[in-house]
């Protein structure tokens, strides 16, 4: 077996225990206080916030037209029409702006 | 009889119904997956083995990472605690996910955590905040399809991609960007929304600042669910669940 093949599993091995781990934490105790639960809630909001903030400090007006027009159509549509939006508004802009 | 058949047609709407809600999501990975196998073989793996990465690890940023550090040639120990690190968000999903299947056998919550990506989790947490169950059925649907794509598609991208146009014109690069905004924004009627997306912004574009990628991720997802674990509770609006 070569190192990359090693690399591959234990990143594997890793990850998997990224997946399961909170589980496996949170699920030793038989009830949740409701400041833990409050936490879980918001947890999509947290993570993914992070993922998209710090693009925002390279963006340019491309993809702040992109932006903008994702968060103008998510308030009336739904999850694919909003990201074909904003991908349109984003190819566009990039041809005339770079 | 005719209960069978009903409930067998209700198993694979629920398929349908996840494979559907997948597509945003296939569509969103793909150019991602073909760039991950290109830039593997670019930096030294072979086509196996940038299609076994995909298959075992199944998380791009990650992968992308490993990669880089592999072309630089990093001790492989590093490598692994690099990836770790860029995963570790997924401890938070994996917390949150926990309470909803928690009703599967253990081999089918098994093979759901391994499927655990970003926009699983947010689009399994949106159904069961909508009030319908998070079946495994359903949600095999949602994350089968993006899980074969991404293999496959990286398996390509290892063995044809040098033939990828101008990546830049395409907007490959803030495809994603797009798309966790959308699902950032699909949550905007939890109570607490609008701060926590705050306190995460502010925390991570700093820390994105002086510490540095990728720890960026989880100091900013701490801030911000430190922040609804700190507010009283009557903000919170968990005691009012029934």
């Amino acid at each position: 077996m070569s190192t990359t093949f090693w690399i591959i599993l234990a990143g594997a091995v890793a990850t998997y225990l990224t997946r399961v781990g909170g589980h496996l934490v949170i699920s030793r105790f038989e009830t949740i206080h409701p400041r833990v639960e409050a936490g879980l809630n918001a947890v999509p909001a947290a993570v993914l916030t992070t993922l998209v903030a710090p693009e925002l400090l390279h963006a340019g007006p491309a993809e702040w037209a992109a932006l903008i027009v994702t968060v103008l159509v998510s308030l009336r549509c739904g999850l694919m029409a909003m990201f074909l939006a904003g991908a349109a508004v984003l190819i566009i802009a990039r041809q005339f702006m770079g | 009889m005719a209960a069978e058949a009903i409930s067998e047609s209700r198993t694979g709407s629920d398929f349908w119904d996840g494979v559907r809600l997948s597509m945003p999501v296939v569509v969103a990975s793909a150019p991602f997956a073909v760039l991950f196998g290109t830039l593997a073989v670019d930096n030294g793996f072979s086509v196996l083995e940038a299609f076994l990465m995909s298959a075992m690890i199944y998380g791009g940023a990650s992968q992308m990472v490993g990669i880089e550090l592999f072309g630089q040639h990093v001790a492989p120990w590093l490598i692994v605690l690099s990836i770790f690190a860029v995963n570790f968000r997924h401890v938070l999903y994996s917390a949150g996910i926990g309470r909803r299947i928690a009703h599967w056998p253990l081999l089918q919550q098994a093979l759901g955590y391994f499927i655990l990506t970003d926009p699983q989790f947010a689009i399994a947490e949106a159904r069961a905040e909508s009030g319908r169950p998070v079946g495994f059925v359903w949600y095999l649907g949602l994350g089968l399809p993006v899980y074969v794509f991404w293999v496959i598609e990286s398996g390509l991208g290892a063995v044809f991609g040098k033939m990828i146009p101008d990546t830049h014109a395409l907007g490959i690069d803030f495809l994603l960007p797009i798309y966790f905004l959308g699902l950032v924004l699909g949550f905007r009627k939890r109570p607490l929304w609008a701060p926590v997306v705050a306190a995460s912004a502010v925390a991570s574009i700093i820390a994105y600042r002086t510490v540095g990628s990728p720890w960026h991720v989880s100091i900013g997802a701490v801030a911000g669910v430190l922040l609804a674990v700190i507010l009283p509770p009557h903000h919170s609006g968990v005691g009012k669940r029934p």
